[in-house]
């Protein structure tokens, strides 16, 4: 079945890497296909980042989002204008540090949005002890709330994908997440 | 031995030229095609290749003409606005017959317009961006795989034709990650046709199949490279209207003559189809998902993807569509292979076009409307 995931925030907060390990642990760990895509500005830092994720057991042909099954926001600006595009009884997953959904509660309450809340920024700063581990923090997070990758698969993507000999770290960012919710 | 990576096109194109053979690579990095230049330059040197980051696009044009010619296989990767500026070393490639790939990762246009955005803006820039009579080739990957087996294609035939090849991609092409598969046993390298070191050597010397093969320097041959008309020697001849006439001719049909083996389509459903939807690059994902869906309607639509913009597949493209009353050229653009198509279907079917502009890729919705909007007509 096909399932697309929206990450955004700004640039710099890891968005784009978020997604990369998403799809790398669809597609090469799981077995399933998955395709990333990325937009952003031409700033380095700063501007808005988004990227989206694609999974599917089957190839996939269009590569980009069509209807919204889940939305990952980082900042409260990606927030209001990405909410919109989520498809009824979808998935909202905010850090309520960077992020306020009363901005959005009409919107939650018309298409009857399943929200997360999960304070990963946070979580990074005062469990790892490292603010730029936020993203791998959601990682976590969306692995253990959409069960669309399996936890072994998305551990082997961040070793793979995460700079050399920031691994532990990493791992326990993304172990943080899994614990955030339920 | 077969590999699996979840990389972006644009790295996939890397891997794909050092598969190839590419041991040179010179260029200036640019939006959005940067990622190129950024893995050749760590992966070329493994390899004893050569990069070099040059001072602008029109040198690095010449910096691969240069290593063209002294034997190894040579690519630049540039967007849009980096492709208008070599421009003019292309056409001296073109008259030179020196063989080395171009990749352009389209961008938002015409001017610098949207760096991170995707395009196909500059199809006609590959065909006719030089000044004069040429034919070049241009291919168009349509997935991550694709991209890096296209490179390798790309390489073979400008080894075999002694001509640029152009790889016309996109933003969305060039960033997107997905699976690819590496097969190493489906990987065929078309080496260099190198010449013997006879008494009457002739650099140019006219040959059946119209491609001669090519010395390096240092081989030991005494040979003039120039953009001016030359003859068979080498050697400049600009007044006589024979010479002239013969040179150009020949660079033309090596090409022309090998159109329907050098160009390639990839087609489904056309057997029945009322309509045909023709794309190529990007876009192409977005149709056949639509194709795929309104199919499920009940609906007679195929599509064809040119995997090779140029040499136009003209023959393909007749034979495929025979039987359809509608024809419906989608693009990133506001018309250019749509021309194309029209020029050659015109008189036998009703040919529409639809494009978008703006960075985004059509939606198979956009495309499902714009068939029953045609077929309406």
């Amino acid at each position: 079945m096909r399932t697309e995931i929206r990450i955004c925030g700004f640039g710099g907060q890891g968005i784009i890497l978020a997604g990369i390990i998403l799809g790398k642990a669809a597609s090469l760990f799981d077995g399933n296909e998955a395709v990333q895509t990325q937009s952003y500005g031409p700033e380095a830092r700063g501007g808005a980042s988004k990227c989206e994720v694609v999974i599917d057991n089957k190839l996939i042909e269009y590569p980009k989002v069509q209807s919204l099954d889940v939305l990952v926001a980082m900042s409260n600006e990606a927030l209001i204008k990405y909410i919109v595009d989520l498809k009824d009884n979808g998935t909202l997953i905010v850090d309520p540090g960077t992020t306020d959904v009363e901005d959005v509660r009409d919107f939650i309450e018309e298409h009857n949005i399943e929200v997360y809340e999960a304070p990963a920024t946070k979580t990074a700063m005062e469990d790892i002890g490292l603010k730029i581990v936020a993203n791998i923090v959601m990682v976590g997070v969306i692995t253990k709330i959409t069960k669309i990758i399996s936890k072994e698969a998305v551990i082997k993507a961040v070793e793979d994908s995460v700079p050399k000999g920031t691994e532990k770290k990493n791992i326990q960012a993304l172990e943080a997440g899994f614990d955030l919710v339920e | 031995m077969a590999e699996e990576f979840f990389i972006q096109g644009n790295e996939a194109c890397a891997k794909g030229a050092i598969a190839a053979g590419c041991r040179f690579f010179a260029g200036y990095p640019i939006t959005p095609s940067t990622e190129i230049a950024e893995t050749l330059a760590k992966d070329l040197p493994k390899v004893g290749g050569s990069f070099v980051q040059m001072e602008d696009e029109i040198a690095s044009m010449g910096a691969i003409i240069g290593a063209s010619w002294g034997g190894t296989k040579a690519m630049t990767a540039t967007s849009g606005p980096g492709l208008s500026l070599m421009q003019e070393n292309i056409g001296y490639a073109f008259m030179t017959e020196t063989p080395l790939v171009i990749v352009d990762v389209q961008r938002g246009s015409p001017s610098t317009a949207q760096p991170t955005m995707g395009a196909q803006g500059d199809m006609m820039q590959a065909r006719w961006g030089s000044h004069g009579d040429y034919e070049p080739i241009a291919l168009s990957p349509s997935s991550v795989e694709e991209f890096f087996y296209f490179t390798i294609k790309a390489f073979n035939l400008a080894e075999e034709y002694r001509v640029p090849v152009f790889l016309m991609t996109d933003e969305t092409m060039g960033h997107m990650r997905e699976k690819m598969h590496i097969d190493e046993s489906k990987i065929n390298i078309v080496p260099r046709k190198r010449p013997e070191l006879t008494d009457d050597y002739l650099p140019y010397k006219y040959v059946e199949d119209g491609t001669t093969p090519m010395p390096a320097f240092g081989d030991g041959f005494n040979i003039h490279v120039t953009g001016l008309t030359h003859d068979e020697r080498g050697y400049p001849d600009t007044n006589d209207p024979d010479a002239h006439d013969r040179l150009v001719q020949r660079l033309c049909n090596k090409v022309l003559n090998n159109r329907d083996k050098i160009s390639s389509v990839f087609s489904q459903f056309c057997d029945d189809a009322d309509t045909i939807i023709i794309s190529y690059g990007s876009p192409t994902r977005a149709v056949i998902e639509a194709v795929l869906k309104i199919r499920k309607e009940g609906k007679k639509v195929g599509y064809i993807k040119i995997d090779t913009p140029w040499p136009f597949p003209e023959k393909q493209i007749l034979e495929l569509t025979e039987g359809a009353k509608h024809v419906i050229v989608v693009e990133m653009n506001l018309g250019q292979m749509y021309y194309e198509v029209d020029r050659l279907l015109k008189l036998q079917t009703r040919v529409h076009f639809m494009g978008k502009i703006g960075g985004l890729l059509p939606t198979p919705d956009e495309i499902i409307s714009g068939i029953k909007r045609a077929e309406g007509e």
